[in-house]
């Protein structure tokens, strides 16, 4: 069975190479004119402002002709390595006697991912930096967790996921500094209040989709950072909330003094042992988050989601309200933005309207599609790359967007479903099936 | 499981529709028309191209709202739907009105038995306790979820995809994807079933094993159908009853027999005048 359609390619593609090196030319030059057209005034042209403020501008055609041959030789090459080794197709590359072990493997990734998670702060003890790091891989790990019950898996495009995580932010960070309410019982009402607002949401939305739900939902974001700006009694304006309490160990501070953690339990007091608490408060919201969206995944609700990313209108005809469905994927979705806010207030200790600017939403909805809509260790991994990649390549400087973004292009064309790039049937009669991406719909409301 | 008894019970009407007008606009899709559909039977809604039947099925099962006219369905227990007045989803949720699409509507990127069980979507809602005791694992979800996950594997074999359960819906056959779709429509538990054009694209093959599956739902389940056909073969060969539309006007009615000798039916599927339809029924 498998062979068959595979010598077909081949043949297919043995015909096509001949007029493929014309066709790859063509394109390549193509790529050069527009690199050409863009970069004749982005580099050839450098100007400045003189001391008496005329115009100074000098021309650097040599580094022009540089870019755009580059332009050429990349984009020829690309095309050339396409068309000799046909569409990218990963199971070719792998022998068949090598795929049993790899199942196995694939199995047992998550696993020794979760279990590496765990014993991450024993490793890293002594260094801080790693360990803040790992914090913020984590809270966008469940940022991207959150964000994947509306985008993933009911298919809705939501720009500003971000409101819910500043509302989250701002309900502890006020509650605990008016009230002083702790942070064991703000958690859940910034969960609460995020859904509210997630639902308040959705209203206005139920009946766009696509696009036009995408501009609603990125305008949203911008109401919440605006209010938060200008409501200045409340909020702070942007002066943001200072003071905001930190987390106890149940009820125990982890402080010097003589009632803290480190006296209770008799150990040298150490400023590490919050920042270890902390990791293990955000693995733990962030596995509550995961356990909660596989619970939601096999239970009518989930199906409900991914069936309406699927097809709305077949749902209605099976009787299935559209309404509740799209309300609770809002709601679920921004109450986990609300855990995750309510966490991270708590970390900063300090927050103000800057931490919430449309650049978050826009990353995490980036790790969402690079990670693969709807998987859950898909999008577990494109936080870890997206987040921790991005730190990694501190030392470049600026050049670290533009690997980066090349990191990005590169991977979208060949994986252009994101990293896992299937999902998993969530109920099966004879064993469990993995069905491409390909398939599924991304959902047009 | 339906609550609908065999085809044995007296037939009475399950649909009534009377008076039912759609107009868009300027064009008057439907006009006027009246027709019913009697319980445990197959009923046919035929008629050429653009003569407003999906209209009228959408109108049916919600889609659209009618311009004018009642639609009324009667369940076996005598509680009476007044269908125009229901929300789309409370077509199928409350009056128990399934339907299936002329171009399929399946959801392509779920299984087989997944598609099934979304079907099943109201009845698992309640056993789920939306959402909260299924989340905890209660029980009595536990066994609505066996429960429905048996339905759904009962009509996976009617329909011959068992062993195809766990495939993507989306990579099945076409003549498979038609009967899935009908299958969940099933799952729904509906006191009426509505096809639209169920045999469209089908081969000889497919259309006659269609219309074995439709014969055994009728028959074993006494379920009411309503269908929407072009394929003449399946109208004449299963259905109890026809009736014909043309331009939005009920032209004829009664058993397929009475309606296949029908020169008014004839011309309008010739597209001729009546003495024209004589005249080629005498020559032949």
């Amino acid at each position: 069975m498998a062979t068959a359609p595979k010598t077909a390619t081949a043949t297919i593609d043995n015909g096509r190479s001949q007029s493929g090196f014309a066709a790859a030319l063509k394109k390549a030059l193509l790529s050069a004119l527009v690199a050409l057209v863009l970069f004749s005034l982005m580099i050839g042209v450098r100007t400045e402002a003189g001391s008496t403020g005329q115009l100074i501008y000098w021309t650097r055609f040599t580094e022009l002709a540089g870019v755009v041959a580059a332009v050429f030789a990349g984009s020829l090459i690309l095309e050339l390595l396409r068309s000799w080794l046909g569409p990218f197709d990963a199971a070719g590359l792998i022998p068949a006697s090598a795929e049993q072990p790899l199942k196995t493997a694939q199995r047992l990734f998550p696993l020794a991912l979760l279990a590496f998670t765990l014993v991450f702060p024993v490793i890293f003890y002594d260094q801080r930096y790693i360990l803040d790091l790992g914090i913020l891989v984590l809270t966008y790990v469940m940022l991207g967790w959150g964000l994947n019950v509306v985008v993933g898996l009911a298919g809705l495009l939501d720009l500003g996921y971000v409101a819910f995580y500043a509302v989250g932010a701002y309900s502890y960070a006020l509650l605990a500094t008016t009230f002083g309410l702790s942070f064991w019982i703000c958690l859940p009402l910034a969960g609460i209040l995020a859904a509210f607002w997630g639902v308040l949401l959705g209203f206005p939305v139920l009946r766009l989709k696509g696009d036009y739900l995408a501009i609603v939902t990125l305008a949203f974001g911008e109401i919440i950072r605006l209010v938060l700006i200008n409501w200045q009694s409340l909020t702070g304006g942007p002066n943001g909330i200072t003071g905001v309490p930190r987390p106890s160990f149940f009820g125990i501070p982890l402080t010097p003094g003589d009632d803290g953690f480190a006296a209770r339990f008799g150990l040298e007091f150490s400023p590490t042992h919050r920042v270890v608490f902390l990791y293990y408060l955000i693995l733990a919201l962030a596995l509550l988050t995961n356990w909660v969206t596989i619970r939601l995944r096999r239970l009518p609700i989930g199906r409900a989601w991914e069936a309406m990313r699927e097809d709305e209108v077949a749902c209605r005809a099976l009787g299935i309200n559209i309404t509740t469905t799209k309300l609770t994927a809002f709601a679920t979705g921004a109450m986990f933005g609300g855990f995750a806010g309510a966490f991270f207030a708590t970390r900063q200790g300090f927050i103000s309207p800057e931490s919430f600017t449309f650049h978050e939403s826009a990353l995490v909805l980036a790790i969402v599609v690079l990670g693969g809509m709807g998987s859950q260790l898909g999008v577990a991994l494109a936080a870890l790359v997206m987040i921790g990649g991005f730190e990694l390549f501190r030392d470049f400087e600026q050049y670290r967007m533009l690997v980066f973004g090349l990191a990005m292009v590169a991977l979208m064309v060949w994986r252009p479903r994101g990293l896992v790039g299937h999902r998993e049937a969530t109920v099966f009669l004879h064993h469990r099936t993995e069905i491409s991406a390909e398939l599924s719909r991304e959902g047009r409301g | 499981m339906s609550a609908v008894p065999a085809s044995t019970a007296a037939p009475d009407d399950i649909l009534a529709v009377s008076g039912l007008t759609m107009r868009f606009g300027g064009i008057v899709a439907i006009n006027d028309l009246s027709f019913t559909a009697r319980r445990g039977q197959i009923s046919a809604l035929i008629g050429p191209n653009g003569a407003g039947k999906t209209t009228v099925f959408n109108c049916i099962t919600g889609f659209y709202k009618p311009t004018a006219g009642d639609i009324r369905l009667t369940h076996a227990d005598g509680k009476g739907y007044v269908l125009q007045t229901l929300n789309d989803f409370r077509i199928c949720k409350v009056a128990k009105v399934a339907r299936t699409f002329q171009n399929i509507r399946l959801f392509p990127g779920l299984t087989a038995l997944e598609n099934l069980m979304v079907a099943q979507h109201n009845a698992l809602m309640r056993a789920s306790g939306f959402t909260l005791m299924g989340l905890l694992g209660m029980p009595g979800w536990r066994a609505a979820e066996k429960a429905a996950l048996d339905l759904s594997s009962y009509w996976l074999d009617r329909i011959g995809l068992y062993d195809r359960a766990d495939e993507a819906a989306g990579n099945l056959p076409y003549g498979d994807q038609r009967r899935l779709e009908i299958a969940r429509a099933m799952c729904t538990e509906p006191a009426l079933l509505c096809l639209d054009e169920p045999a469209a694209g089908l081969n000889a093959r497919e259309s006659g094993e269609l219309n074995e599956l439709l014969l055994s739902i009728r028959n074993d389940r006494g379920a009411s159908i309503l269908l929407i056909e072009h394929d003449m073969s399946v109208v004449m060969e299963i259905s109890d009853h026809v009736t014909v539309l043309d331009y939005g006007v009920r032209i004829a009615g009664g058993t397929p027999q009475h309606v296949r000798d029908d020169p008014k039916v004839i011309a309008a599927y010739l597209g001729t005048d009546e003495e024209t339809a004589i005249a080629v029924m005498e020559g032949t």
